[in-house]
């Protein structure tokens, strides 16, 4: 093999991984290259999936969207996949600036697996199963189980991130962040919330608050107790302002660089609050 | 060590040999080819100095393993001229509007105007601040690169 290998197909980038289980594997170049630039990582051996049309590929059914790892954020944006899986979109439009979003990837942000992942609550609030392949043949998980630490996912060596399929709920989503400014900015705090008419639930995901991706159950169940489904009346602002403190306490952030907890913590509530009323506002809601 | 391999650059094939595995694009543009228009600033991304089109998508070329872009269409804002010494109409608005200060952001903005354009002829003032908002410019205040950009869109949709 020679040390770097642009796959054609996913054949192909099995094969390489499977003979070289210790090459690095190379989607959108935009969390790997910073570190390669900065002379942090010196990769002996990559596999670049981005050409690999398998990988390209999404899908929208009747309860299940498929979204290929190597979806870019612009094509979550741009196609249809923007009105199955609305939550992503947005999610997608607040990453980077457009020439990022045009090589950044689904499965580039999952194999990244900061917690500042934007993506990464979507995923989780839209109940992903994350498919991968390897020696062994295919795994699937729930981002969970994927996502073990900061950065840290269980990927096996020689396993590829193939697609994540996820939920299609009937109901509106929001996916909301808090950043200095509206572009080129990682999130200090994320939210993701997604209502579902049919099952009467409300999920709620965090990112940037926490070592990996919490889901707000706690709250999710109080607040579904809340909803008038039957009518769709909006929510007090009583019941939007508990709700945006029973999801804070689902965070654990930490002060860095970016932020301090206290003010993730007070962000979250905020962003909780403001994202239950967009998506039960009065009039339709189970519509999406 | 990468095999040698060819990058097609505005049209022309040149082999790259004798590299490194971790060059970027932008490394082997500037250093090995000599196309030093395409700009080397922040290499994370976060700045667009070093905008170029591959295969017609707007690309940071920073954040691309040089070797993983063989068989591809790479075009620099050397490429974008209609000739040497021709400005472009994107590159003539520029100069007009007066939206070059000390120009290292310039021919990144030159390149995602050329993207935004293609796309969009006639971009609010909306579309163009999204699509420039990851050019980063620390003199002009931006102002005179968005007259620049609606200078250019009106000229080129004046033209047959």
């Amino acid at each position: 093999m020679s040390d770097v290998v642009v796959a054609q197909s996913l054949d192909e980038a099995r094969e390489a991984l499977a003979s070289h289980p210790d090459a690095t594997v190379l989607a959108g170049g935009t969390d790997l290259m910073v570190e390669i630039n900065r002379g942090l990582r010196r990769p002996r051996r990559v596999v670049g999936v981005a050409q690999v049309p398998e990988l390209r590929r999404w899908s929208v059914g009747a309860d299940r969207v498929v979204v290929g790892a190597g979806v870019t954020y612009t094509e979550m944006m741009t196609t249809a996949l923007a009105d199955a899986a609305p939550a992503l979109a947005q999610a997608a439009r607040t990453v980077g600036s457009p020439p990022i979003r045009n090589a950044g990837s689904l499965g580039g942000n999952l194999g990244t697996a900061s917690p500042a992942g934007d993506t990464l609550p979507v995923l989780a609030a839209l109940n992903a199963e994350i498919v991968v392949v390897g020696p062994d043949g295919e795994r699937r998980m729930g981002l969970d189980d994927f996502v073990v630490g900061v950065k840290q996912t269980n990927l096996r060596p020689g396993e590829l991130i193939v697609a994540a399929e996820l939920d299609r709920p009937r109901g509106r989503q929001e996916f909301l962040k808090i950043g200095p400014r509206n572009a080129m900015v990682i999130s200090m705090a994320g939210l993701a919330l997604v209502a579902d008419h049919d099952a009467r639930t409300v999920r709620c995901a965090l990112g940037a608050v926490a070592a990996g991706i919490p889901r707000a159950r706690e709250a999710e169940a109080w607040v579904a107790g809340q909803i008038d489904w039957d009518n769709g009346a909006g929510v007090d602002d009583a019941v939007a302002d508990e709700f945006g403190q029973r999801v804070a306490a689902a965070s654990s952030p930490i002060d860095d660089h970016r932020s301090t907890a206290a003010y993730r913590r007070h962000a979250v509530a905020v962003l909780a609050t403001r994202a239950l009323q967009r998506a039960f506002a009065p009039g339709g809601h189970g519509d999406a | 060590m990468p095999d040698p391999y060819s990058l097609r650059v505005n049209g022309v094939e040149c082999e790259v040999t004798d590299t490194d595995l971790a060059e970027s694009l932008l490394f082997v543009l500037r250093e090995r080819l000599g196309l030093t228009g395409t700009k080397n600033a922040c290499t994370e991304g976060e700045c667009s100095s070093c905008a170029v089109l591959i295969d017609g998508v707007l690309t940071c070329s920073c954040l691309v393993l040089a070797a993983t872009a063989a068989g591809q269409e790479i075009t620099t804002v050397e490429g974008l001229g209609d000739g040497r010494d021709e400005l472009s109409v994107v590159q003539e608005a520029f100069v007009e509007e007066g939206a070059v200060q000390c120009g290292f952001c310039t021919p990144g903005l030159i390149v995602a105007v050329h993207d935004l354009l293609e796309a969009n002829p006639e971009p609010s003032d909306g579309d163009v601040r999204e699509a420039l908002s990851g050019n980063l410019c620390r003199c002009t205040g931006y102002g005179r690169i968005l007259a620049a950009v609606h200078s250019a869109a009106a000229t080129k949709r004046s033209q047959p």
